[in-house]
């Protein structure tokens, strides 16, 4: 199959139909350096995908931060958004330039370049967790 | 700022009993696309269209013989495609993606590597220094706040302008080490920056004042003594000491402009206030036309 449509239906709920349920995990991949142990964060995508957990993937949230795309706004807008990627300062002020400032009392932030991938994998599901048994 | 249109997003979609590629391979398949530059994102059935906004998106899924799902986008123009993946190995799926990216016209994602610098307005103060700093126009300045403005002009793996920082506030989250790459600012890193802004000040108040008073001398020199290797012989140190002290790299001391393009470029800062002043005397301007000063001139 190989098909393709032009959007024509408004914003909607409608039931049945395609969506992109609320990201509780944000996983970002630092495609274009090479700052963060590959293993690391291979183990981590991989704890993700095994999991089964609904969770985003983004290639680089610099080059997000910088394009100020604007799905950075619908992510920092998540509560209790968990995000694996750098340095917490770093990513809180990518996310501000990108006018889309995080709330610090929800989001935690995972650091990949330090911590280990088996802390960082714990740490995610376990907001995952928390996540769906409060809701 | 980068241009702002965004990539074609791929949504991997789970429909029903139809799941995602089992483990390894939704981890291969997720990798792959994410190296390739691509956003992933796992799409359900069950919630609200209107979450797939910002851009075009392609769903990769088992549709089986199911009729496609019907075509919809969020009322903005946005556009949706679907690929069946069945039977498809990833590199497959790979060049399908790319297929669907050619018909979408959108730009490939990658192509240039996201380094720039990011402000800590916890620990800004304001200064500009940054701004006087940059001969690459990164900064810019938006309602009397310094900005990161124009993010590819930043010159790859140079840190300088965060160097030169006094507040240790300016970021760049791909350095090697901290508190450059967002790290938490110790008291010993603040006391270390403070202690190369003096090293600035002492060398003539700014590092380009500083190289174009080295240049001056240098072609002196050159010109009394007629000592072209001894010239060169400066500038070369000179560079090795704004590399090392800095950590610039190469390219940006190569492409430093000549003594012509900053003469330039003060003569544009100069018709800009000059043009600022005549604005604000002819329309009423609460704020006080800027001095000389305020552009750094």
């Amino acid at each position: 199959m190989a098909n393709s449509h032009d959007a024509a239906t408004p914003d909607r709920a409608i039931p049945g139909q395609v969506t992109a349920p609320p990201a509780k995990i944000l996983y970002c991949r630092c495609a274009y350096a090479k700052v963060i142990a590959p293993d690391v964060k291979d183990e981590v995508l991989q704890g993700l995908t095994r999991s089964g957990v609904i969770f985003e993937a983004v290639p680089d949230l610099c080059e997000m931060s910088a394009r100020r795309d604007p799905r950075l706004k619908r992510l920092a807008a998540e509560d209790g958004i968990r995000i694996a990627a750098c340095y917490p300062r770093a990513v809180k002020w990518l996310f501000s330039a990108a006018q889309a400032p995080l709330t610090e009392d929800t989001v935690e932030i995972l650091n990949m370049r330090v911590d280990s991938a088996g802390s960082v994998v714990e740490r995610l599901l376990e907001g995952c967790l928390k996540a769906e048994e409060s809701s | 700022m980068i241009a702002p249109k965004p990539p074609l997003r791929i949504g991997l979609y789970q429909n029903g009993g139809r799941r995602l590629p089992g483990g390894d391979r939704h981890y291969d398949l997720t990798r792959s696309l994410l190296d390739k530059g691509y956003e992933v994102s796992v799409i359900r059935s069950d919630s609200r269209i209107g979450d797939l906004q910002e851009g075009a998106w392609l769903l990769l899924g088992y549709f089986g013989k199911e009729e496609p799902l019907p075509a919809m986008g969020n009322g903005n123009g946005d556009r949706l495609y679907y690929r069946d993946i069945d039977g498809l190995e990833t590199s497959q799926i790979l060049d399908a993606v790319e297929e669907v990216r050619g018909q979408t016209e959108l730009p490939g994602p990658g192509g240039w590597k996201p380094w720039f610098p990011v402000i800590d307005y916890n620990r800004c103060t304001n200064c500009m220094q940054c701004l006087s700093f940059c001969l690459f126009d990164v900064y810019g300045v938006h309602e009397d706040k310094i900005q990161v403005q124009n993010e590819s002009n930043c010159k790859t793996d140079c840190p300088a302008c965060s160097r030169v920082c006094p507040e240790v506030a300016i970021l760049f989250p791909k350095y090697k080490s901290g508190p450059i790459n967002g790290d938490v600012v110790r008291q010993e890193d603040i006391q270390r920056e403070a202690m190369k802004v003096d090293i600035s000040a002492l060398l003539g108040g700014d590092l380009y004042g500083s190289l174009r008073k080295r240049q001056t001398e240098a072609r002196q020199r050159f010109s009394t003594e007629r000592d072209e290797s001894r010239a060169l012989l400066e500038r070369k140190k000179c560079l090795r000491k704004l590399k090392k002290d800095f950590d610039i790299p190469d390219e940006v001391l190569m492409s430093l402009p000549s003594a012509g393009d900053i003469q330039e470029r003060a003569e544009r800062a100069k018709a800009k206030l000059a043009a600022r002043q005549e604005r604000s005397q002819t329309v009423k301007d609460s704020r006080p036309a800027p001095t000389e000063d305020d552009w750094g001139i």
